[in-house]
């Protein structure tokens, strides 16, 4: 009666210790081969603890070659300054615009990626065939795996003439192309994730909304989508977090210029492809190269939040059982 | 009451149908931009493109440094990242028992996922290339696309470990063998298929990221083929966006551009579609 109320983890770790101790008992040679199992036990647990040691050495270098420019600039300067002249003679490292430019290619990314994410989501959950799920499904998961300077080599060859001809703008490459290519690359992890929560809410809600003489649409929208939405805006927030991310995509199609935006339909320079663009150039312990890993710190951190909020959503709220 | 029903029904219609043309749109989007890379790229693509050097300043030629370059950072990423992302994985799986360190560990884990790429370029770069004086090299790219894809190996290893039906360790166990037997004979090849998923996946993400190599590995322009883990390398990605975005040949070379991102393409997509129906095959088998 009492190995019903312990769970399965607990059983085996009893019959492993059962197994072991006969043995023990049995023969030496056996005792040998326990204590090969010991010292591999502690070998695993070294390997399985390197995943720690290694953000916490990303940590270490960051902030090691990030924070010395805060002693040449000061934090307010840094982050509140708006020009950036990391090369002149007189050189300036206000790094506003760059945040402006991650932000505006952020929420605008967003604001395209969100609802066609939504739109797919519930497509697969709720109203695709299951022949048809077999091939989309799939296909989203492609759109994860194209590399992403392939979809900022489109964005260049082909989406920034277009745009440029089409709205009779400067450049093609800009805050709004960068835009939709970001938003591209975050529907598959908005969607997927979208997905399995909209899935994971339980037939019998629904049941009793069609009970009531609700249509589907009615259920879909009054009780699935907002019993799914904290799974829902896990997605949201870790789809968010890779956009700010992506470096390859606003390198490529952003246009770089470390100005304010106006109008998106200016070209800027995100914290990304600023690192990007201009690493090659810092000389290794300068000020300029202090000021990059700054801004990687600031990245870093960002990241780290949004994926600590993600992990608390998803855990914090999930359907128990069926 | 007639109306107000009918006006549901109406709306339903218009959402539904909305949802499937905007679902339509995203895919188009995909099949457009594979579509309209490998059209515009077909020509460029021959034996010579794949096999040989490029020449006058990249203009003509192939781009086998590149390919090959690809290869050794794909090769020296999963020598690093599989050991250690496998026995992670057994670690959380198979031995931890605190569970706030596994909560920990798996903690870390999604963060180290989350890290943006070109972070762990600047990572790369300040530890292994200027810290502990690799250069830009083989070495200091492959391990840092190794660490980048240690969560990929984790989570598909730890997701393939778990589906393991625990009455096959309490077999083993119970006809005597030692817990390391165990996992090695018994729960490792019967979540094989699941650990290759991740194996697969990990490869394609070392071929196509170009932003962590873009400081540790990547060169411009390599004259000769990489003799040694220290050498620099041309590698795919970088090659696209090296050719797409600087020097004097930039509209010349643009087929020359296309025919290299259908190869990465073409690489990537193989590496994934592998790993999705070793995935797809392992998911089934189970069930049934």
């Amino acid at each position: 009666m009492l190995y019903l109320l312990m769970d399965t983890g607990d059983i085996q770790h009893r019959i492993v210790e059962t197994a072991m101790a006969e043995k023990t008992k049995r023969n030496t040679s056996i005792g040998m081969s326990l204590i090969a199992e010991k010292i591999f036990e502690k070998f695993f647990m070294i390997i399985g603890l390197s995943c720690l040691f290694i953000l916490m050495l990303i940590m270490v270098f960051l902030f090691s070659e990030g924070l010395p420019i805060l002693k040449d600039v000061g934090i307010n300067d840094f982050l509140f300054g708006t020009q950036w002249y990391p090369t002149s003679v007189n050189p300036r490292f206000g790094i506003l615009p760059l945040i402006a430019a991650s932000v505006a290619v952020t929420l605008l990314a967003s604001f395209f990626a969100v609802p066609l994410s939504l739109a797919i989501a519930v497509y697969l959950a709720e109203l695709a065939s299951p022949r048809v799920r077999e091939i989309v499904k799939p296909a989203i998961e492609v759109i994860a795996s194209i590399p992403s300077v392939i979809i900022g080599f489109f964005g260049m060859v082909v989406v920034a003439p277009f745009l440029q001809r089409y709205f009779n703008i400067d450049t093609g490459l800009n805050l709004f192309n960068a835009a939709l290519m970001l938003a591209f690359m975050a529907i598959p992890t908005i969607a997927s994730i979208s997905e399995d929560a909209i899935s994971s809410v339980p037939m019998s809600l629904k049941e009793a909304s069609y009970a009531l003489g609700a249509n589907r649409w009615e259920t879909i929208f009054h009780i699935t989508i907002p019993a799914a939405l904290s799974g829902i805006w896990t997605a949201i927030i870790l789809g968010i977090s890779r956009v700010i991310g992506e470096t390859m995509v606003v390198l490529m199609v952003a246009g770089g210029a470390a100005v304010m935006p106006g109008s998106i339909f200016d070209p800027v320079r995100p914290l990304t492809s600023n690192i990007a663009a201009e690493m090659a150039e810092a000389p290794v312990g300068g000020s300029h190269y202090h000021a990059l890993f700054a801004i990687g710190i600031i990245l870093f951190i960002i990241t780290f939040f949004f994926n600590l909020i993600a992990d608390y959503l998803s855990s914090k709220y999930k359907f128990k059982g069926n | 009451m007639l109306s107000r029903h009918a006006r549901s029904e109406a709306i339903e219609k218009i959402m539904f149908s909305l949802i499937r043309v905007m679902s339509y749109v995203v895919l188009g989007a995909l099949v457009f931009i594979v579509g309209f890379i490998i059209m515009k790229g077909y020509s460029a693509i021959s034996w010579e493109f794949i096999s040989e050097m490029p020449m006058n300043e990249m203009t003509r030629g192939g781009i086998l440094p590149a390919i090959l370059g690809t290869f050794y950072l794909m090769i020296g990423s999963a020598l690093v990242s599989i050991p250690i992302g496998i026995i992670t994985a057994i670690y959380l799986t198979e031995y931890a028992k605190r569970p706030a360190l596994v909560k920990v560990i798996r903690l870390g884990v999604s963060n180290l996922a989350g890290v943006p790429s070109v972070v762990f370029g600047l990572f790369g770069l300040a530890l292994f290339v200027v810290f502990l004086d690799f250069g830009t090299s083989i070495i200091a790219g492959s391990l840092t696309l190794g660490v980048l894809n240690l969560p990929v190996i984790i989570r598909a290893t730890e997701e393939a470990l778990m589906t393991v039906p625990m009455t096959y360790r309490e077999a083993s166990l119970s006809l005597g063998a030692t817990r390391l037997q165990t996992i090695f004979r018994i729960v490792l090849p019967s979540a094989l298929p699941g650990i290759l998923t991740g194996v697969m996946l990990s490869l394609g993400r070392a071929a196509g990221e170009t932003a962590p190599i873009m400081f540790t590995a990547a060169s411009y322009y390599a004259p000769d083929l990489p003799d040694s883990l220290f050498s620099e390398v041309m590698a795919l990605p970088y090659h696209i966006y090296v050719m797409a975005t600087a020097g004097t040949h930039i509209q010349e070379t643009r087929h020359l551009q296309y025919g290299t991102a259908i190869i990465l393409i073409l690489l990537v997509l193989m590496l994934n579609s592998i790993g999705l129906v070793l995935r797809y095959r392992f998911r089934k088998r189970l069930k049934g």
